[in-house]
């Protein structure tokens, strides 16, 4: 059975808008050396989907560069391999609204692609849900159960606070969903939520946005799912692996540090046969000079390192200077702390350059964001 | 319709390099690991990609099947090009004749078709088997200044050290006059690289000579360049200053790799204006454990890094567990040094295990007795290897 995937890259941008004002979702770096959207296009390619497209919105310069020709994922193929969607605008139209704001219509602004497809099942996925899920079990359930759609979910407790960025999805003891609840504030307890990862049934995919069009449904959820929700087949995967979900930038430096933890290293990095790919980008190993002190600290290559370095996540080609202290940082591509300062809780996004002896503090739940190529 | 090309290189990447023991077993000298991250080839290739050439044939020979997946189409190198690009060149049988590369001349007098098919003017020959940033395109620029026929990269060695290399003695405008292959009482001090910049019709009309010469050595170090010289062509040496290193010995492989340490490091991998490109694979980033101390080393991606390491090069995936300690070493790829483990003045290959509490390599003079560990070896808890020894899977099991 042939599968088709699609990825949407700029949804939920608003979540860590700091982070995607230059970028998409999908290209917001993560965990040293990733992009977002390396978890759903290396789940993809490691299910052997090898026809994939990519749906852009705006400012998704920063996205292709990082994907380029899609030869870092084996994507760089004659015969389907990674197609970068841009929107759709005509030149002759006023229409300020041609730009989607619903993962529905993401998907209608692209209605010509998806009505070409040919493989028997298309597999959806946003890109701020960060795993490493077999998609190619998750496939199979969906073909044996013969359904139109299967939600990809896991069991997670839910507090007052986060339940409103879930949709929980309540099913019968055979798996089948009976009903979805979006967003909902206030729900506390274990549900099933949605890890925004789909698969569908071909034809039901392309019927419904047919049907989208014709009625000029804008949810996904509502409008696809829960008006058929006793018409047609619409399914339960439960996946037990890692799953963070970036809902603020709280999280999102959450999130990072949670890889300090070797166990989840192991469950997002470390699971046979399904590595995670990214760009490849050249860069010398890390150098530890006479004098570093690192402990506790992610390193991606390229980095010369005089200082210290605690509990902390860096980039490719961070240079930490002499009698520098970096504690519980996240430092991007290309950052640089020079002799002297001092930096805590902060998150610096690519080619910061804090001077020497500055001193800057933020809090794990108030990280202090500093911008792309500032200098401080 | 191929597109014409102004100089094309020529790599010899045939070579044994036998005196690496254990590391060249089971592939060849171009192909050995080096610098956390690269494999010896990938400095000749870079180089080429930085000086503008794009179209690389690479002779192999000895061992080529690591060396071919290496390279594979050179998309590492950004040498997957449509016109040009890297080929590997192995032996082949023609219509008249099979043989395999009988010398380094007449390796590359078999691919002249190859070269033919690009129509240059100029041929770099090159070899695998050293480490260094050259700008090629430099020592072309010299080429066609000085008109000469062949052109050839040398390096300024001290005078005691003149002995073990080719010597060329030249005039005051450095046109080669005497060419000496390690002279006991050397004349000059410019001693060859082994990187010879060619007019390609001279080449070729003397690459056919040597080929019909009963008894030739078909080698260009000692047929093409005494015959060019003794028919008196125009031979110029470009003089080279930079940092260049023959890796071909244990000592000067782990010489080499120590040169990319310190805070001036002797060779420097982190200039961004000359990057060395490689074939990497997808590894997440190096962790430092709590307890993981680091002092003067170069680590590579996918290291986890629980004990100490120091003045030392890890290549990906090396890791090295709580209590152990590795010192004056180059520890190549997917290595493990289980807990207590003591590894001091060693090189070790590739996907070998080093027991918990080994005592590994004698560390009295860092860079004299290197004990080598071979590739894909187990070397049980709690063994000891002095130094100075070479151990692959059949000394082990004497060993054990």
């Amino acid at each position: 059975m042939s599968t088709t995937g699609i990825i949407f890259s700029n949804l939920h941008d608003m979540s860590i808008a700091d982070l995607t004002r230059k970028r998409t979702m999908a290209s917001v770096p993560f965990g040293c050396r990733y992009r977002l959207i390396d978890f759903a296009l290396s789940n993809m390619v490691n299910a052997g989907i090898s026809d994939i497209n990519v749906i852009t919105h705006n400012n998704y310069r920063s996205l292709m560069d990082h994907l380029g020709s899609g030869k870092d994922w084996d994507l760089a193929r004659r015969t389907g391999g990674l197609k970068v969607l841009p929107p759709f605008i005509t030149a002759y139209s006023n229409d300020t609204n041609a730009l989607y704001t619903s993962r529905l219509e993401a998907l209608k602004s692209i209605q010509g692609v998806v009505a070409g497809i040919t493989a028997d099942t298309v597999v959806l996925s946003d890109c701020d849900a960060i795993c490493n899920i077999d998609l190619r079990k998750l496939i199979e359930y969906h073909n044996a159960e013969d359904a139109d759609v299967t939600y990809a979910v896991k069991t997670i407790p839910l507090t007052a606070a986060t339940s409103e960025h879930y949709n929980i999805i309540s099913s019968d003891e055979n798996g089948t969903i009976t009903d979805i609840t979006a967003h909902k504030k206030g729900v506390e307890g274990k549900f099933d939520v949605s890890i925004n990862i789909w698969v569908f049934k071909r034809q039901y995919l392309q019927s419904s946005l047919l049907d989208a069009a014709a009625h000029g449904y804008t949810s996904f959820t509502h409008d696809i799912i829960g008006r058929s929700l006793n018409r047609k087949t619409f399914k339960v995967y439960r996946y037990d692996g890692f799953y963070a979900n970036i809902t603020s930038m709280a999280d999102y430096y959450a999130i990072n540090m949670s890889l300090l933890n070797p166990a989840n290293r192991e469950a997002l990095f470390k699971v046979k046969e399904r590595p995670i790919y990214t760009k490849v980008r050249n860069s010398a190993p890390t150098k530890y000079v006479d004098g570093a002190q690192v402990k506790n600290s992610l390193v991606a290559d390229g980095c010369v390192i005089e200082g210290t370095v605690e509990n902390s996540i860096l980039f490719r080609g961070v240079r930490v200077g002499k009698n520098a202290v970096v504690k519980n940082a996240i430092l991007f591509q290309d950052t640089q702390i020079l002799s002297g300062a001092f930096v805590n809780c902060v998150i610096a996004d690519k080619n910061v350059v804090i001077r020497n002896d500055v001193m800057l503090s933020g809090h794990p739940t108030m990280p202090l964001y500093i911008e792309k190529s500032k200098m401080i | 319709m191929y597109h014409k090309k102004e100089c094309v290189a020529m790599l010899l990447a045939g070579g044994q390099g036998s005196r690496l023991y254990t590391l060249t077993e089971k592939t060849a000298k171009p192909a050995v690991p080096f610098g956390g991250k690269y494999r010896i080839i990938d400095f000749p290739l870079s180089n080429c990609v930085n000086s503008g050439i794009d179209t690389v044939g690479v002779l192999t020979q000895y061992q080529p099947l690591e060396l071919n997946e290496y390279i594979g189409n050179g998309q590492a190198w950004d040498l997957d090009r449509t016109f040009g690009g890297v080929m590997v060149l192995p032996p082949y049988q023609g219509n008249k004749s099979a043989d395999w590369y009988k010398g380094t001349a007449n390796a590359i007098y078999q691919n002249l078709a190859f070269i033919d098919r690009y129509d240059p003017e100029y041929v770099l020959v090159l070899s695998g088997d050293h480490i260094y940033k050259m700008d090629y395109a430099a020592m072309l620029d010299f080429h066609k200044k000085t008109e000469a026929d062949c052109t050839i990269a040398v390096l300024n060695v001290t005078l005691e050290e003149a002995s073990r290399f080719v010597i060329m003695n030249t005039d005051d405008n450095v046109k080669i006059y005497e060419f000496e292959e390690k002279p006991k009482h050397p004349k000059s001090t410019k001693a060859s690289m082994g990187i010879y910049m060619f007019n390609y019709k001279k080449l070729k009309q003397y690459l056919i000579e040597d080929e019909n010469t009963e008894g030739s050595a078909n080698d260009f170090g000692k047929n093409i360049i005494p015959n060019m010289l003794a028919a008196g062509e125009s031979m110029y040496a470009y003089p080279f200053s930079g940092y260049w290193k023959d890796v071909g010995t244990v000592s000067s492989l782990w010489e080499a790799n120590m040169d990319l340490l310190g805070e001036n490091p002797v060779f420097n991998l982190h200039d961004r204006s000359w990057r060395i490109f490689s074939r990497t694979s997808a590894s997440p980033a190096q962790f430092v454990g709590e307890n993981g101390v680091i002092d003067n080393a170069l680590v590579s991606e996918g290291c986890e890094i629980m004990g100490t390491v120091k003045d030392s090069v890890l290549f990906n995936r090396v890791t090295v567990e709580e209590g152990a300690t590795v010192t004056n070493s180059v520890i190549m790829g997917g290595v493990t040094i289980k807990a207590g483990a003591t590894v001091n003045n060693v090189i070790i290959a590739e996907n070998t295990t080093v027991g918990a509490g080994s005592v590994i390599g004698d560390g009295t003079k860092p860079g004299d007795n290197i004990t080598i560990l071979g590739s894909d070896l187990s070397v049980p808890d709690g063994m000891a290897i002095g130094g100075g020894l070479l151990v692959n899977a059949e000394k082990l099991s004497e060993l054990v």
